[in-house]
This record gives C-alpha cells, sequence and structure tokens, in this order.
C-alpha cells in the first residue's frame, strides 16, 4: 500500500508513540510508587536505556560505523577522564570527547 | 501553577520559581539543547530526501519525539513500505517510552495531577529529559520537580523543532570529520549523565544492558532493546536487591 500523502504516515506515527505513552501513565496510575513493581520496571528502563546507548557507540548504524572500534572506545575514555578532571562538568566531557573523535579521524584516518 | 505539591524539604535543596527555572535553563542551554539542535538537523535533511514537507518534518519532531522511531519512519518511507509497516517499526522503535512513563511520573511527585495533564507530561519526555531529570532531581525539591522537567523539557523541544527546520532548509556541509564528532556527541552526552545515578540495582541494570545487547541485536535485531530491557533489567532488579539486602546485613552486623 503506497501511501500519497505523508501527512497520514507522521500522524500516525505520531499515534503509535503516542500510544506507549499513554499506556505507560495508565500504568503508573495503578501502581504504589515503593513497590517492587515500580523498582523492577525502572530497571528494565536503565537497562533499555543503557543499551541504547552501547549500541549508539559500539555498534553504530549511523556514520560512526566508518569509525574504528578503537577510536570510538578512545574517546569515550578522553571523554570520561576530562569528565571528573573537570569536577564532572558536562560540556567538559563531550567537547572533549567529541573533538577527540573528530581529531583522531583526521589523524589516523 | 504548578507548584501544586507544597512538600516540605530540607533548605538545601533547589526551590522556587525563578531558581528551578534558571536551573533548569542553564542545564539545557549548557549542552542538551544544542545537541538536539544538531541531532534534528540531521532528521531534518533526511526527512527532506524522502520526500517529507518542512511542516510535516517539524510535525514528526514534535508529535514523535523520539529519534529512533522518526529515523524508522523516513527510512521505511524512503524505501516506500506500505503504512502499516512504516508504523509499525516506527512505534517498535519508540516501545521504550513505556517503562520511561512508568519509572518517570512518579518521580515528579505530584499528588493531584489530572489524567490529561499526565499525557501531557508523557507526551513531553524524551530520552534527554528522562536522563538529565534522573540525575538532577535529587537536588531539587520535590515540590518544584515538575516545574524544573516542564522548563527543562519544552526548551530541548523547542531547539528540537528549530533544528528539524534548520537541517530540512539548509544543507549543511561540513567537513566528514567534523560531522562525526557531532554525531558522537548524543551518545556520549547520555553516557556520562547516566554515570551519576545513584541505587545498585540502577546501576547493575546499566551494567546489564550493556553486556546484553550484542546477543539481543544479533538474535533479534527488531527487538533487541525490548530484550535487553527485559533481560538485563530483571537481573539487574533481583542482583541490586540481593546486593542491597548483603548490604544492610553487614551493616546491622558490625
Amino acid at each position: 500500500m503506497q501511501i500519497d500523502n505523508f501527512w497520514v504516515i507522521v500522524l500516525a506515527c505520531g499515534a503509535a508513540t503516542f500510544f506507549w505513552r499513554a499506556l505507560g501513565v495508565l500504568v503508573t496510575r495503578r501502581i504504589d510508587a515503593n513497590g517492587a513493581f515500580f523498582r523492577w520496571v525502572t530497571c528494565v528502563s536503565y537497562a533499555m536505556v543503557a543499551g541504547l546507548i552501547f549500541r549508539m557507540i559500539v555498534m553504530p548504524e549511523s556514520e560512526l560505523a566508518s569509525v574504528s572500534l578503537p577510536i570510538r572506545v578512545g574517546a569515550v575514555a578522553i571523554a570520561f577522564g576530562a569528565y571528573f578532571l573537570f569536577k564532572r562538568r558536562l560540556v567538559a566531557g563531550v567537547v572533549a570527547g567529541g573533538l577527540s573523535l573528530s581529531g583522531l579521524v583526521a589523524w589516523l584516518g | 501553577m504548578d507548584a501544586d505539591n507544597p512538600v516540605k524539604d530540607p533548605p538545601e535543596l533547589l526551590a522556587g520559581n525563578v531558581a528551578v527555572m534558571r536551573k533548569a535553563l542553564v542545564d539545557s542551554l549548557s549542552l542538551p539543547a544544542f545537541i538536539l539542535l544538531f541531532t534534528m538537523m540531521g532528521f531534518g535533511s533526511l526527512a527532506r530526501s524522502a520526500g517529507f514537507g518542512a511542516e510535516m518534518a517539524a510535525v514528526a519532531s514534535l508529535l514523535i519525539w523520539g529519534l529512533p522511531g522518526q529515523l524508522a519512519m523516513v527510512e521505511l518511507t524512503r524505501t516506500g513500505q506500505g503504512l502499516m509497516a512504516i508504523v509499525l517499526a516506527c512505534s517498535l522503535a519508540n516501545a521504550r517510552f513505556l517503562p520511561m512513563v512508568v519509572s518517570f511520573m512518579p518521580t515528579l511527585a505530584r499528588k493531584r495531577a489530572s489524567f490529561p495533564r499526565m499525557l501531557l507530561d508523557a507526551q513531553l519526555l524524551s530520552i534527554n529529559s528522562w536522563a538529565m531529570c534522573m540525575r538532577e532531581f535529587p537536588q531539587v525539591a520535590a515540590g518544584w520537580r515538575h516545574r524544573y522537567y516542564v522548563t527543562f523539557a519544552s526548551s530541548i523541544l523547542l531547539a528540537a523543532v528549530v533544528g528539524t527546520l534548520l537541517g530540512y532548509h539548509i544543507a549543511v556541509l561540513l567537513p566528514l570529520t567534523l560531522v562525526l564528532g557531532l554525531i558522537f556527541v548524543s551518545p556520549l552526552f547520555f553516557a556520562l549523565v547516566l554515570s551519576a545515578v545513584p541505587g545498585r540495582a540502577q546501576r547493575m541494570s546499566m551494567l546489564l544492558g550493556c553486556a546484553t545487547i550484542p546477543l539481543s541485536h544479533f538474535f533479534w535485531p527488531a527487538v533487541d532493546l525490548l530484550v535487553t530491557g527485559l533481560v538485563g533489567g530483571s537481573l539487574g532488579f533481583v542482583l541490586g536487591n540481593y546486593l542491597d539486602k548483603r548490604a544492610r546485613r553487614d551493616h546491622a552486623n558490625r
């Protein structure tokens, strides 16, 4: 089925994402925020988000795939080094990591 | 007013309209707003190449408000898939919002929020706000967390929509090495933000999420994050509780 009006796609995708958000609200209204179920769901969220980040850095499907793994991991290490060196300033870590990735790519190819 | 839940807090916690909104804006403008601007510029230019209109791309960022789902939509549309396939892929790519909303809403500490307002709060949520709030909320008085969240989330949503339109209209020709650095910034930012999240079970779950994603991605690429969340999160939950119990026992024996 080919679609002529792309607005249909945009609105349907918006609704499909909102479905999960609304479902989340429905669940959250029915659970105890101090209970085991809430703590379990929180753990599931953390595992998903960490997995997403790990996938983006270690197994990227973006243009980052053209950068070798040692360079990507090295830049992460540099970012964490700068982050802790500059009293946990996020900007320091992100700028150091981004620049070192660009630099290492330019230098090592 | 959103400060509808005046809970008594220790005085060292951040409170008050001006102070909380200033912190939210400073936290946003010191990095996340720019990360959103740049990544959504990438989405804008992809949306254009797939045949979407500029206002469609902007509305997609506003309504879907989750990059993995937006990218799935654009990619499958570009390759001429049917509507059901596109919507299903977008929905699956954004299914993480279910556990994220469930784990996030109670941390806002609002006791008397109506259902429509909770839906609005859930619509504003993105991985950036989720991670940032989990990190910053311990420093914000409970009654002011909602104000912090709404200010922070709206500001990065605005940056995202502006970025989408910029990327759509301006073909940015940056050197490839710089583009790579910019793409890299987004996951790096989340990694740094989440490294400061407290709690044994949370930390265990994150470690196990990283450990399980290569396998789940290999065997079930379409639902890899769901599998990783369920397996890694459940193991992290059990292990974290066990370690907590042991720590309490050791403490009691001392």
